[in-house]
């Protein structure tokens, strides 16, 4: 039988892999942002799975609007990314250091 | 099958009694966390970003898989509809789109990777020890629903009863995402001709006529310097 901290289990470690993409894939900036999506889908698996086994669909509720704002952090980071690009023809985390204080 | 196992060593015929004592939902459970797992896993280490996105695709079609065992049928089909079919096609697009250098990218890919790896992997360790440990989280049932519930049914009663602002407020989101998108992105012409309408209204008569005096005898001068050219 598949308790729920199973499925806890299970996105806490998709969510650490999303940390660690974030922290040892700077060299492109597309790869920290595919990190974030993996940490969002962790969430996302824990929120469907406390939703299935308290009964209570709001967590689902809470996942579609949780898709919806990754989606437009997608859209906005990616037409960010193509911006800095043109301008530096670089896409490496350490090239962007203007705003370092 | 029972005489099967007495021709097998002991322990060997108690594991195979224990496999078969797991249900279908467990396995497609198990093998759905490990494709996850697995993906996830080859998005952080992929050296080639093409490579990362499918992997992504792989690891957001089989958690939707578990998002079906967990009854969410609704946001498991429109994860892979809105986020492999929209969200990821658009990744894929722009890793294409960049020209990276791959030699560049792939010099110094180790620096991070033990200080990351040591931070996961406690991170990791320590969730798993106190989920697994928590008897709240632990010996919980599972609240089925029968045949003919309906989740996307369900789903939508709430959106549209005690969700609609939060749902219009997402619907706004999704409108400034776009209109941010593209004024990021759109270049502006080179030979694009328009009208600077604030230059235009806020010109002053000294910026456009320059009223000069001249003595009129210069140029009767240069003529009859010309003539004189000539005539020689």
């Amino acid at each position: 039988m598949i308790v729920l901290s199973d499925f806890l289990i299970l996105g806490a470690v998709i969510f650490c892999m999303g940390v660690a993409g974030i922290l040892f894939k700077r060299k492109n900036i597309i790869n920290v942002l595919m990190a974030i999506e993996l940490m969002l889908l962790a969430v996302n698996t824990n929120f469907v799975a406390f939703s299935h086994y308290r009964g209570d669909p709001a967590g689902q509720i809470f996942v579609f609007f949780i898709l919806v704002v990754a989606a437009a952090e997608a859209a906005i980071g990616l037409a960010i990314v193509v911006l800095l690009f043109r301008n530096r023809q670089t896409i490496e985390v350490a090239d962007w250091k203007e705003l370092k204080g | 099958m029972v005489l099967l196992f007495s021709l097998l060593p002991y322990p060997l015929s108690e594991i195979l009694k224990g496999l078969l004592m797991i249900n279908f939902e467990t396995i497609l459970f198990y093998v759905f966390a490990a494709l996850t797992v697995f993906a996830a896993l080859r998005v952080i280490t992929a050296r080639n970003p093409v490579h990362a996105v499918l992997f992504l695709v792989l690891a957001f079609i089989s958690s939707s898989g578990i998002w079906i065992l967990l009854e969410a049928e609704f946001l498991a089909i429109s994860l892979v509809l809105v986020y492999v079919g929209a969200v990821m096609v658009l990744f894929l697009f722009v890793v294409m789109m960049l020209d990276i250098n791959m030699v560049r990218l792939r010099e110094g890919l180790m620096r991070w990777l033990p200080f990351g790896a040591v931070l996961a992997g406690l991170m990791a360790f320590e969730m798993a020890w106190v989920l697994s440990s928590s008897r709240t989280f632990a010996g919980k049932a599972a609240i089925k629903h029968g045949a003919n519930y309906s989740n996307t049914k369900e789903l939508g009663r709430l959106i549209y009863t005690d969700y609609v602002f939060p749902f219009e407020i997402a619907a706004v989101i999704l409108l400034v995402a776009m209109v941010a998108a593209i004024a990021l992105t759109s270049r502006r012409r080179k030979d694009a001709k328009s009208q600077a309408i604030d230059e235009q209204i806020s010109v002053k008569k000294a910026d456009r006529v320059r009223l000069v005096k001249m003595p009129p005898e210069i140029h009767a001068r240069v003529n009859a310097d010309r003539t004189a050219e000539v005539a020689r």
